[in-house]
């Protein structure tokens, strides 16, 4: 009984320590794996059609992997708003899509007509704002979206007709492509200067981008 | 009595032991295993792998109270839980090797079912090594019912 005991608890305990070992090595091997895209394939982490806010020439590329319909991102993007505004002229934000919601797709191709527009950001931020009116999880309303885009200022009609566009779906399935090589499985995801975020969070990204503009 | 419940305990039969412990090692190994995939690989677990997941993780726990004594209720609390998972198993593999078409799965929302995310070696995905360790641990506890329990 008492040997039974032993070989249960030696057991137990290794299997502990082969997944606390297992999780470790894997985040190693991931680090390194990004990095060396980071170097090889920068065009992994930015797109020459991608949406970009801030100088070219900032010391720190914040790309985010977003889905217009995701709370979280919703929760982020004054966070990051306030980052930027915090440390002018340092960053530069891409946004890269990952839509993983019903009504994503169709989302992105109303933000990617309002960018035709010259409305590009002023859009994500309305759609942000009343993401809890359209983009519910258990009654999602997009036809909504129509409701609140005339705030923006947009011409309805023409993004109406321009939403269609093919080379819109092409930028889905590339922002796709991509984030699915470098790992995206959740939004919103981070890399600094192609860095993936190590832990998830506000305070974590905002240390993140500070150590970057640091060195 | 107490006779009666002395001789119901296998504990003292060490082969009656290995195969409850063997059981729940697997048991443990399947629920480690897949916390790995969903917690540290970050994979979603699409809605046929809860419930497979609901039927595994209790297993660790109620064979290792089992094996504290070992006699027919080790049996007994645990197989309801092996047989479901196993079938649960089985289907979502039917889904994989598309015998059932995916518009016969009941996932609608979140991941599909029919997503592979690991393909090791060219065969081994998430949802064989669940019908596996279904299999072995209903084997281990069928083979200790015929020995030990009728």
């Amino acid at each position: 009984m008492k040997a039974q005991k032993s070989i249960i608890a030696v057991a137990g305990l290794t299997l502990i320590i082969l997944f606390a070992v297992g999780n470790y090595l894997f985040k190693v091997d991931q680090k390194k794996k990004l990095g060396f895209l980071a170097h090889k394939n920068f065009q992994t982490f930015v797109r020459d059609y991608s949406p970009t806010l801030g100088p070219d020439d900032a010391k720190v590329v914040l790309v985010e992997f977003l889905d217009p319909e995701c709370e979280s991102c919703r929760a982020f993007y004054p966070f990051v708003k306030k980052i930027m505004a915090d440390h002018p002229n340092k960053i530069k934000l891409v946004v890269r899509y990952m839509p993983f919601h019903g009504n994503s797709k169709m989302v992105i191709r109303i933000l990617e007509a309002a960018r035709k527009q010259g409305k590009y950001w002023e859009t994500l931020e309305t759609l942000f704002y009343y993401q809890p009116k359209w983009g519910s999880h258990h009654h999602p309303r997009p036809e909504l979206i129509w409701e609140v885009l005339p705030e923006v200022g947009l011409n309805i009609e023409q993004l109406k007709s321009e939403m269609t566009n093919p080379s819109f779906d092409k930028i889905i399935e590339q922002d796709f492509a991509d984030g699915k090589t470098l790992q995206v499985r959740a939004t919103p995801t981070f890399f600094i200067n192609g860095k993936a975020l190590e832990q998830f969070g506000y305070q974590q990204l905002e240390d993140a981008i500070k150590k970057a503009i640091a060195e | 009595m107490l006779m009666h419940i002395m001789k119901e305990s296998f504990s003292d039969n060490p082969r009656a032991w290995a195969l409850i412990f063997a059981a729940w090692l697997i048991a443990c190994i399947a629920t480690g295993g897949s916390l790995f995939f969903s917690e540290v690989m970050a994979f979603s677990p699409c809605v046929l792998c809860w419930y497979q997941r609901i039927a595994m993780y209790p297993l660790v726990l109620i064979l290792l109270v089992g094996m504290f004594p070992i006699n027919r209720q080790t049996f007994k609390f645990s197989i309801p839980l092996v047989g479901i998972g196993w079938l649960l198993a089985l289907y979502h593999n039917l889904l994989h090797y598309e015998i059932v078409p995916e518009s016969a799965s009941p996932c609608r929302e979140g991941v599909s079912c029919a997503t592979i995310w690991l393909d090791w070696l060219g065969f081994i995905t998430i949802p064989l090594m669940s019908f596996v360790a279904f299999t072995i641990i209903g084997l281990l506890l069928i083979i200790f019912y015929r020995k030990y329990c009728r």
